[in-house]
């Protein structure tokens, strides 16, 4: 590819991604927002954690079917005791990668 | 619920302060960024992507998935239109979280949001959510989070285009690094019983559509319905109450 073509691709990609990210907040950042509107967005951060996470324990990605005792659901099931217990990020993140990289060599 | 006491304004911040609290917040970002970055940049060079590419690839979308989602497109011989469309799908979730962050950055400055907007990704979405709510946390400070992953971001991949191939795959676990973030992420957004429940949705939901749809609309599609749920039945039980 040129580098014409490369900026056309990334240019586009960058704006398709930046608007949703900055066109709410302009938007609703200088209004007085309803509070049904506040309680609902206030569900949002852990709706789509969990529609982001839940898929990647439960599911295969190649033929998107339903799959249990993976062992990224097996490494998550200590991962999220010591998340509860600790609340750190960095830790977990430590102790998940550890985790798996274990199980990685057993199974 | 106490939402703008503490953040209401952007006073002047003493940028060192800014820095190294941003810093102790952003650094486990950074961490995950690392062999997701490297593991990017691999590919992309793997695809013929040269490493200044995949540079301005990572300055210019900022957006793991959507950038890897658009090598293998690359690879597979898309043409850009169908590959911006693809990156818009699989980033329409950043609407809900800009949206989300919206209600703890009320009144302020149109570029600083501007700047601010750059950084909004699911990982300093969700940090940033966690620190407003426990309060002492600035705007500056979260500008700061979201900016630092971004250069955590950049610097990964550069360094995997240019020697990630020294790294062997699998290495440390490092494929699990964003999965055990996202799982803390979530674990520091529960703050009682709807939360929990909201999850268990979200998670029921997001399955079950991305078993039978094609494509990430399970994202979007799962959140609005569980945060839908969730609140509906928060009413329910305060009228029962």
């Amino acid at each position: 590819m040129s580098l014409a073509d490369l900026l056309i691709l990334f240019g586009g990609m960058g704006l398709v991604t930046y608007l949703p990210r900055a066109l709410p907040l302009v938007y609703l950042a200088h209004r007085q927002l309803p509070k049904w509107f506040v309680e609902w967005l206030g569900l949002i951060p852990v709706a789509i954690l969990s529609a982001l996470v839940a898929p990647i324990l439960f599911a295969d990605p190649v033929g998107r079917t339903l799959e249990l005792g993976k062992p990224e659901l097996i490494v998550a099931v200590p991962t999220l005791l010591f998340a509860v217990k600790t609340r750190s990020l960095g830790g977990t993140v430590l102790v998940g990668m550890g985790l798996y990289w274990l199980a990685d060599m057993v199974m | 619920m106490p939402q703008n006491e503490k953040n209401g304004s952007c006073e002047t911040p003493v940028a060192g302060e800014v820095i190294r609290r941003g810093a102790a917040a952003a650094w486990p970002i950074c961490l995950g960024y690392l062999p997701i970055g490297l593991a990017f940049g691999v590919l992309a060079r793997q695809n013929g992507l040269e490493w200044w590419a995949v540079g301005l690839m990572s300055v210019m979308v900022f957006a793991g998935s959507a950038q890897f989602i658009a090598v293998a497109m690359l690879a597979s011989g898309a043409a850009a239109p169908a590959i911006i469309a693809a990156t818009f799908f699989v980033n329409l979730r950043h609407t809900l979280m800009s949206s989300a962050l919206a209600v703890h950055l009320s009144g302020i400055s149109r570029r600083f949001l501007a700047l601010f907007a750059y950084g909004v990704t699911d990982e300093s979405f969700a940090v940033n959510m966690s620190r407003f709510r426990g309060g002492n946390w600035s705007p500056w400070h979260a500008l700061a989070v979201n900016h630092l992953s971004n250069a955590a971001w950049i610097c990964a991949s550069i360094a995997g285009a240019l020697a990630g191939q020294f790294v062997p795959e699998g290495a440390f676990g490092i494929d699990y690094a964003l999965t055990g973030m996202f799982i803390c992420l979530l674990v520091i957004q529960v703050y009682g019983m709807i939360h929990v429940i909201t999850a268990l949705v979200a998670a029921l939901i997001s399955i079950a559509w991305y078993i039978a749809l094609p494509g990430a609309s399970y994202i979007v599609g799962a959140s609005i319905a569980a945060a839908t749920v969730g609140y509906l039945l928060k009413r329910i039980w305060e009228r029962g109450a």
